[in-house]
């Protein structure tokens, strides 16, 4: 049954200014009386909801025209790269080389088959072939999330590249391996990098990442998507993700910063060739297309395939909507693929991607709206228990600004998500005794950090599932509150709507409210006339926020911070 | 009883000295063994030794008793899991002491050795270098239990242990019986004695059997669990291990 939390207001779309590029944005509308409700993600079904006359919505922009020929487009990268020699050039028959990919996590939803990196693979594979190098290892960089299976790893590589490589040549990364991981070298900051040994070992080590956010590729790749436990405790942790301003701005993260250092030390030590490609926002082929839309402009056709999409999502068990959703993989289009020395590449991932994402807003609200979808990085083929929405929302929701959050210092984020309490037993068994043992106990993510975290993290019950099962890490959970630790230090209030139960908003410090009507009054305070603002997504986009001071962090150790391996001390 | 049946063994076997010289662990780790470590159960050492005898004859006649008890034995384990190890272990009646010892070495490298998982000494490994106790906990019999702590490099065992009189097996097993809710009083027995706080404790199983012994410590671990023990690690939320065959 269709939701409405608030009715009899009607609305009108007007096009709101964009004054820091000077011109009118579709992107982003001013409703009013007339205007059509809005539809949003409240997990795996989609809800309508009625906002009072001038909220502000902020709308996707609509997918880059893709490239024409992806093929072509990779083979002239690879030889025509950023700041290196071109790949054929480094090659020599004899030599070890090492492929990483990113895993799947990226993109979301998966992508439709040929999966871009099937198609880059396959070019480098054919490229090594031609020049006599036949020692050639892939390895899935999963740093410390679920191993892939190998019906998803098929899939992202396609089957002739699978049937000839896994498991023996083609295989996850194993971050818990006591022979499999060596030391690359110590940042100045103390920061150690260990990455997997077959990596470090070999003579060309080669990236293909797919770049969906800002916060992809670039060192990230290979600092973290080959690291373990032991490098990532320096940068994910509390302090460093109060210090991201945002995660999806490179300029303004500590995470990014510390990332970048440690990345530079791998590319010092080892010979790297990264190869990014970007991606455009199609996330939803027909018949979900109309999702990337602004509910005023559907035409009757759309409006009719709306109500059927919620009238079935609605009439569907829990376990059938997932399935919907799992089976249609998206229609992405390749928008880019550039090759080359790490830095130099990224610099033009990151154009890309702003390109696709970045839509202008002109000053920040007092509440900010976000449906919360079915998916996160963290829940590919499985559900997003309550954690994972706590990253959905407090983490990559709040974090889809640069320059200034879209909600101003103490304001409110009203969120739309069932909450259930509910967990994948197999990929987030850890999470599980995270989230109703150690949440109940603090929500302080400092306290988590020091008290429980490096117990937890060597539970050797969970490290075997992560190592022979497909559990993600014990230290994950930890991860996945401090991912959230940004938006909560900025944030006054969080309110769900639609929650189908009590106990999971407390834990997460959440209040909850029976519609959005009563989270709108809840969220009012004392200021009686507050600024909203929704933020319609997925698709995804970025909001580069004006009229507001920037909100950038202290650089590393300009206050005399230490880091320790248990993180930064300020 | 003969001394070398104890070694590494807790105070749960009548030695009176316990053999770790180490100071008290922070935790310990309790293991079932069969199904858990190993994929044999305690059928396959019993069968080596009695196939094992000093003549054909003799070996086809223990064969034969102990098939002539299978109904009961299969009954037995279905129902009572202490009845099902003193049905089972009656077989070993008659047999010296002398060629337990003898044929050991070679049940153990044959029977258990090439059965044991391949994630299983990984994962004592990484417990061991938590610090942990590593207690195996086994209904099987004691001289075997005592070559895979050594082969695992676990540290001690709390298993079965056969009456012998004059040298001789007398078909009957000394108290306590390790299995089923026994375990886990022998469990909590342990940790008492070695200072371990049962919250800050591990054990694993395969068996519903065992959800006792699960359930007495703060980290209980399922390892490839039969249905009801796989239904009860899903409502409670304990960790499910899948361990590999061995290659």
């Amino acid at each position: 049954m269709m939701n409405r939390f608030l009715s009899g207001a009607l609305r009108t779309v007007q096009p709101s200014p964009s004054p820091n590029r000077g011109q009118r944005s579709p992107l982003v509308v001013t409703l009013d009386r007339r205007s059509a409700p809005r539809t949003i993600f409240s997990g795996d079904r989609l809800i309508d909801i009625d906002l009072p006359a001038g909220t502000r919505a902020v709308y996707p922009r609509q997918p880059l025209e893709p490239l024409k020929d992806v093929d072509a487009a990779i083979r002239y990268a690879l030889s025509h790269p950023y700041g290196s020699d071109p790949l054929h050039a480094k090659l020599r028959p004899g030599m070890k080389v090492v492929i990483a990919v990113d895993d799947i996590s990226l993109p979301l939803p998966p992508m439709r088959a040929p999966d871009v990196r099937e198609r880059v693979l396959t070019i480098v594979l054919e490229l090594l072939a031609d020049h006599g190098v036949e020692d050639v290892e892939i390895i899935i960089a999963t740093s410390l999330h679920r191993r892939m299976t190998g019906a998803e790893v098929r899939h992202m590589v396609g089957a002739k590249i699978f049937d000839a490589y896994w498991p023996k040549r083609l295989y996850n990364h194993d971050a818990e391996d006591p022979k499999g991981m060596k030391e690359v070298g110590t940042t100045d900051h103390g920061e150690v990098v260990e990455l997997n040994r077959k990596a470090v070992e070999s003579d060309l080590l080669i990236y293909v990442n797919l770049n969906l956010v800002p916060m992809d590729g670039g060192h990230k790749s290979v600092t973290v998507g080959l690291c373990g436990y032991k490098s990532l405790r320096f940068h994910h942790e509390p302090h460093t993700m109060r210090r991201c301003h945002s995660y999806m701005d490179p300029k303004a993260s500590e995470l990014s910063t510390r990332v970048n250092r440690m990345g530079r030390v791998t590319n010092k030590a080892l010979n790297v060739f990264t190869i990014e490609t970007t991606i455009n926002n199609r996330m939803f082929d027909r018949p979900l297309e109309f999702l990337h839309k602004n509910e005023d402009d559907l035409s009757g056709n759309e409006q009719s395939a709306l109500k059927g999409l919620k009238f079935t999502l609605d009439a569907l068990p829990q376990g059938a909507r997932q399935a919907i959703f799992d089976r249609v993989p998206s229609p992405y289009g390749v928008t880019g693929v550039f090759a080359g020395e790490t830095e130099a590449v990224h610099a033009h991932t990151l154009a890309r991607c702003d390109e696709q994402y970045v839509v202008p807003v002109d000053g920040q609200a007092d509440i900010l709206i976000a449906g919360v979808p079915y998916i996160s990085p963290y829940n590919v083929h499985s559900f997003l228990n309550p954690l994972l929405v706590q990253v959905m929302a407090q983490g990559y929701l709040f974090n889809c600004y640069r320059n200034a959050p879209l909600v101003k210092k103490g304001g409110t984020m009203i969120i739309t998500h069932p909450c259930s309490d509910r967990f994948d037993q197999e990929h987030h068994a850890p999470y599980v005794e995270f989230f109703h043992n150690l949440l109940p106990e603090t929500r302080d993510a400092v306290e988590l950090h020091k008290k429980y975290e490096a117990k937890f993290a060597s539970n050797p019950a969970y490290l075997q599932m992560y190592r022979s099962g497909h559990a993600y890490h014990p230290a994950h959970p930890f991860f996945m509150w401090y991912w959230g630790e940004a938006g909560r230090q900025w944030l006054g209030k969080t309110i769900v709507v639609g929650a189908d139960n009590a106990y999971v908003p407390k834990v997460l410090g959440w209040e909850t409210a029976r519609s959005m009507n009563e989270a709108l009054e809840m969220a009012k305070g004392n200021t009686p006339s507050p600024d909203i603002t929704l933020l319609h997504m997925p698709p995804i986009l970025m909001a580069d926020v004006s009229g507001a001071p920037p909100v950038l962090p202290a650089p590393s150790g300009s206050n005399g911070a230490h880091t320790n391996g248990h993180g930064v001390e300020a | 009883m003969p001394a070398q049946f104890s070694w590494h063994l807790t105070l749960t076997v009548d030695t009176g000295v316990s053999s770790d010289d180490e100071p008290d662990a922070v935790a310990a780790s309790y293991f079932d063994v069969d199904g858990t470590l190993v994929r044999t159960n305690l059928l396959h050492p019993t069968l080596f030794y009695l196939v094992n005898q000093q003549t054909p004859l003799r070996s086809l006649g223990k064969l034969a008793r102990v098939a002539l008890r299978g109904p009961r034995i299969a009954l037995a384990e279905l129902q009572d899991r202490r009845l099902f190890n003193e049905l089972l272990f009656s077989a070993y009646e008659g047999i010296s002491e002398d060629r337990l010892l003898l044929l050991a070495d070679e049940a153990f490298d044959t029977v258990i050795k090439r059965a044991l998982y391949a994630n299983a000494k990984d994962l004592v490994t990484r417990s061991r270098e938590l610090g942990h106790d590593v207690i195996l906990v086994s209904g099987a019999l004691d001289f075997l239990m005592e070559r895979l702590v050594k082969h695992l490099g676990a540290t001690g065992f709390i298993a079965n242990r056969l009456e012998i009189a004059n040298g001789v097996a007398t078909g009957k097993l000394l108290r306590p019986v390790v299995a089923g809710p026994e375990k886990a009083k022998l469990i909590r027995d342990h940790a008492r004695a070695h200072g371990h706080d049962l919250d800050d404790c591990f054990a694993y199983s395969d068996s519903y059997s065992d959800v006792p012994m699960l359930s007495v410590v703060g980290h209980p671990a399922a390892v490839n669990p039969d249905y009801r023990l796989a239904q009860l690690a899903s409502a409670h939320g304990w960790p499910v291990l899948r361990m590999e065959s061995p290659s």
